[in-house]
């Protein structure tokens, strides 16, 4: 049941990832750039937890929780970029 | 041991006075004396065995490999040297407790005082000729930072520079020297080298050794022709000039002539480079000191004669002249330091040091005029004073010997420079304390307290003391320590006033009476010195120094054009031959392992991967629009680690590209957004097809890496030692802080260096040119008015607790599992650099409660800490333990000295991460001239609806 679903699952991530990638290259603002980053980041955090599941192990849990935690820090300093211009101000 | 803790005093006393720079002159004053007191009471209580003939010594192999042993050793000659460090030394350090004045940095001073102190007497007591060179390095080192004490004064900077570059040049050619004598002695240590006289000089290599030695010698005593350094080294406050240039410094390099005078002495090249140096200089620093005007000046000159007459003596080569050679070191110590004691005395009470300027100053200063009189009839060279003693002995000696057949060319320049030395004297007496009295003095002169009079009264008691007892108060030291200086019994002498109706009482008496003579007619002397063409050493020196610095520029500017597009295809053309190169001898050898199957999720991330990589070469113009994509390639790479079962490196990987993308961003704003192509479009399509070619080698090597099986891998080892050895599961955290914990310990601290020099650079950025420019900088950017959004600031400070606890999961269990200090101490600094972000740098830096440059240096600290731990139990540095503690409610949990090596790497990187950051961002505020932000957000609900700014 559980490997079906991963099968599904993986293949759907991979959907969106390229799908992610499209937006990513194709633009056109930078905001679209910046928004394709962050789905991007949460696919890959998908992702991880997927593949623990599938390895059963909880070795790359922690991969993923940083990436839950820190991934989005680049997508706020590049919006404040934008924004901005200055990140720390 | 003993001559351990004698040898590490001054060190540790320089420490103390440091750590007490908040505490009064004369606490200072009194830590840096008790230092040099235990010191001298701890050579005094060896000395009786010393002087009887038994050395002491002290030895610990510190590098074997190198021959490099902390051994030091005390015989007669080095007792001496270091009683006359260690005495003089606290009589300056009274001296310059009253000297100095109160806007001097007492501390300062007194911390370089002592460590030029630790190093001078580590000279004199290193056994192992290695040893002896670095503390000889550290005595440039140190006398450098003294001589420069005034920074503020240009000549006191240039001083110091001067000295640093003869002395320091001069100790590059005594590293090569000893090292050469070291290798033919078999052996680096001195008191081997001392017994291998015949085997030194029957080499052929002696000649060279020789030479290098002598340079480095003749540099370090002020010999002519490096005569120069030591009169601009006057700059220097009083009491350096003092203490360098009586007893310790410009002594360093006649200490090391008697030191090698068993095994170099003797040969007619000793004689003719030793005994000719000293001969030429004892007479040109003479005649140079005649018309000085500054006293210093002319005591300064009045040094470098006398530090000639002891090179020539030593250069003589035979035992009497050795002898006479160390009764002048101990009496020249004695009178030359207190009359710079004097002279300082004149300049801090009267305001000048100018003869010409001064006179009559008998009638105000009587105790300053009598200790002048003692010392300066002593330099003169006249009975009853101890200097008369040594100076006869040194013209009987002179009047012995025979240069190149010319019987007479010695004891005529002999004779000449001791009148010449004379009138100098009588000028500094006569001309300084007598004659009228004037009204024109600066300031109204009076006799100083008896801090500044005691310790040079001190001294010429000692002067006085010795004319007239020198059987009994220096004969029971100068035997012995000639013997040490020989090598053998020293000959029969006699240290007596009355030698009879000598050839050398004839020369004294016409030296005086000529030098009286000259002093008469001095304003004569004066004219004809001034048609007497005197090459200027300084512009000598600078025309080198600048065909030096020229020279350098040429080569650098050769190899280092500017253009990094020039720089990066060479150094890729060239990696790319060498490979060629290594690939056509060695080959690759066939593929051993073979490649595992890629699932779709794999191709889809890998072609992300290079989707990635080409669009960051086409928009590399377009910079903004690159860092997007440069994410993309550090996100995939992360997630290949998981893939790959690197679970450390994908967190490392995760953390790090937050915080590169963060720098970037930072350093972004103030570059040009969409830069222009500066090279040629036919050189720009040479460099694409040398990227291209090189990095598909550097792609196809990696492929034929992964594929081949490596032999005999060092990773076997840390699978099977991580949990026995180092108490860890995870292989590469034990690996970090355990196996090659040395390298890591490292890296922390190239990591703190490398944070200050961001520091510092950006610092200056904001003065001169670029802080001009800078200034001028228009945000290219339009600006949102939003500068805080609530909503970051909320989501900020909710994040902020949860990192810190991921942070600190990630940091404990890092020794077992995927983690460790250094991915905490990232984590730590996203969560501080997200603070920073939402509320600005003025609110954020504003909360914090340590410095990050106490971070850095706390981090380092606990970590070097942690390795010396080890050392307690007798292990080698960095050893570390574990312990299995049963924890209440966590349950059995493994305790590893590493884990507090691990807190050192932690708190290293979260100084160095947000030092440089920081700073950056500070730069930037004041290129932007915002008004800084006190609140934390542009809306605030606490201050009412809608308060908005």
């Amino acid at each position: 049941m559980i490997a079906t679903a991963l099968v599904i699952g993986f293949a759907l991530i991979t959907a969106a990832i390229l799908l992610n990638l499209w937006r990513l290259f194709a633009g056109p603002t930078p905001s679209d750039r910046i928004l394709a980053l962050d789905t991007l980041v949460i696919n890959a955090i998908a992702l991880t937890v997927m593949f623990g599941i599938y390895e059963r192990t909880a070795f790359y849990f922690e991969a993923g929780v940083l990436l839950a935690l820190v991934g989005f820090v680049s997508s706020v300093a590049y919006a404040k970029f934008l924004l901005r211009g200055d990140i720390v101000e | 041991m003993i001559l351990l803790l004698t040898c590490m005093l001054p060190f540790l006393g320089a420490l103390a006075v440091a750590l007490a720079a908040r505490t009064g002159r004369n606490t200072q004053a009194i830590l840096a004396g008790a230092a040099t007191s235990a010191a001298l009471v701890l050579i005094l209580l060896q000395a009786p065995q010393v002087l009887a003939g038994t050395t002491s010594a002290f030895a610990m192999p510190w590098v074997p490999a190198l021959g490099l042993e902390a051994s030091l050793f005390m015989d007669p000659l080095g007792l001496m040297f270091a009683g006359l460090i260690l005495g003089i030394g606290i009589l300056i350090i009274t001296y310059a407790r009253f000297y100095l004045a109160a806007e001097d940095s007492m501390p300062r001073f007194l911390t370089f005082l002592m460590l030029f102190q630790g190093a001078m007497l580590g000279i004199v007591l290193s056994d192992n000729v290695l040893l002896l060179l670095i503390f000889w390095e550290l005595t440039s080192l140190s006398s450098f930072l003294l001589i420069g004490f005034w920074s503020h004064k240009a000549e006191g900077r240039q001083g110091a520079r001067m000295a640093l570059a003869v002395t320091g040049g001069g100790g590059l050619a005594l590293i090569a020297g000893l090292l050469i004598l070291g290798r033919v002695a078999g052996s680096y240590n001195l008191t081997d080298i001392l017994l291998a006289g015949l085997v030194i000089q029957g080499s052929p290599l002696y000649t060279p050794a020789l030479v290098l030695i002598l340079v480095g010698c003749f540099a370090k005593s002020a010999q002519f022709p490096f005569h120069f350094w030591l009169p601009r080294a006057m700059a220097a406050p009083t009491p350096v000039s003092a203490y360098l240039h009586s007893a310790t410094m410009v002594k360093a390099g006649v200490f090391l002539l008697a030191r090698l005078w068993p095994v170099l002495s003797g040969t007619e090249l000793w004689f003719y480079l030793v005994a000719t140096t000293g001969m030429v200089t004892m007479f040109v620093g003479a005649a140079i000191a005649l018309f000085k005007d500054d006293l210093k000046a002319l005591l300064a000159y009045s040094t470098v004669s006398h530090l000639g007459l002891l090179t020539m003596l030593l250069g003589f080569g035979t035992p009497m002249a050795a002898v006479v050679a160390v009764f002048h070191i101990l009496n020249h110590a004695t009178f030359k330091a207190a009359l710079f004691m004097n002279a300082g005395i004149v300049d801090h009470e009267v305001g000048t040091r100018d003869v010409r300027r001064l006179g009559g100053l008998v009638h105000l200063m009587p105790i300053a005029t009598t200790i002048a009189v003692v010392a300066g009839l002593s330099m003169a060279g006249l009975p009853p004073f101890n200097g008369f003693i040594s100076k006869e002995m040194m013209l009987e000696e002179a009047g012995r010997t025979v240069w190149a057949e010319l019987t007479w060319l010695i004891p005529l320049v002999a004779t000449l420079a001791a009148l010449l030395s004379a009138a100098y004297s009588f000028r500094y007496v006569s001309h300084v304390f007598f004659g009228p009295r004037r009204h024109d003095y600066p300031r109204a002169p009076h006799d100083p307290g008896a801090g500044l009079w005691g310790p040079p009264a001190v001294l010429a008691a000692l002067v006085v003391l010795i004319g007239f007892f020198p059987a009994t108060i220096a004969g029971p030291l100068v035997q012995p320590v000639a013997a040490a200086v020989i090598g053998a019994e020293p000959p029969y002498f006699a240290l007596k006033m009355w030698h009879g109706f000598t050839p050398a009482l004839f020369m004294s008496v016409l030296a005086v009476a000529g030098g009286a003579a000259v002093l008469w007619r001095h304003g004569e002397a004066v004219r004809m010195w001034q048609r007497v063409p005197v090459p200027d050493a300084k512009r000598a020196f600078d025309a080198v120094v600048a065909a030096l610095v020229g020279a350098s520029r040429v080569v650098t500017d050769t190899l280092h054009t500017g253009t990094l597009q020039r720089s990066l295809f060479v150094l890729f053309a060239a990696t790319f031959l060498l490979a060629v190169e290594g690939l056509s001898v060695g080959g690759l050898g066939g593929a051993t392992r073979a490649g595992i199957p890629a699932s779709g999720v794999a191709v889809a991330a890998w072609l992300a991967l290079v989707a990635g990589a080409v669009a960051v070469v086409v928009s590399a113009r377009q910079r903004f629009l690159a860092l997007i994509y440069i994410s993309v390639i550090g996100l995939i790479v992360s997630l290949g680690f998981v893939y790959l079962s690197a679970p450390d490196l994908a967190l490392t990987q995760i953390s790090v590209e937050v915080v590169t993308i963060l720098l970037l961003l930072l350093a972004l704003n103030l570059l040009p957004k969409t830069p222009q192509p500066t090279s040629s479009r036919l050189r720009r399509a040479r460099d694409a097809v040398l990227a291209g070619i090189v990095g598909a080698g550097v792609g196809w090597l990696a492929l034929a890496v992964m594929t081949r099986a490596p032999r005999d891998p060092i990773s076997a080892f840390h699978w099977a030692q991580a949990k026995p050895g180092g108490g860890g599961t995870n292989v590469v955290n034990v690996t970090l802080v355990d196996f090659r914990g040395f390298d890591t310990f490292g890296e922390i601290i190239v990591l703190g260096i490398a944070a200050l020099a961001i520091y510092a650079l950006l610092k200056t950025a904001v003065r001169g040119v670029a802080g001009r420019r800078l200034l001028a900088w228009v945000p290219e950017t339009p600006e949102s008015p939003e500068r805080h959004p609530m909503m970051l600031v909320v989501a900020s400070r909710l994040v902020l607790p949860i990192a810190l606890v991921v942070g600190l999961f990630l940091f404990l269990r890092g020794h077992n599992l995927p983690g460790g200090g250094f991915i905490a101490g990232l984590v730590f600094s996203i969560a501080l650099l997200v603070q920073f972000m939402a509320s600005g740098y003025a609110w954020a830096d504003a909360r914090k409660r340590l410095e990050r440059h106490t971070l850095i240096a706390g981090g380092v600290l606990v970590a070097a800490a942690t390795g010396l731990g080890s050392l307690a139990f007798g292990a080698p540095f960095l050893t570390s333990t574990f312990e299995y503690i049963t924890w209440p409610l966590v349950g059995q949990f493994e305790l590893a000295s590493a884990l507090l090596f691990d807190v050192g790497v932690s708190l290293a990187v979260v100084g160095a991460v947000l030092l440089a950051l920081g700073q950056l961002a500070n730069l930037m505020q004041r290129a932007a001239r915002l008004e800084v932000d006190a609140e934390p957000m542009d809306i605030d609900p606490t201050r009412g609806a809608g308060a908005v700014r």
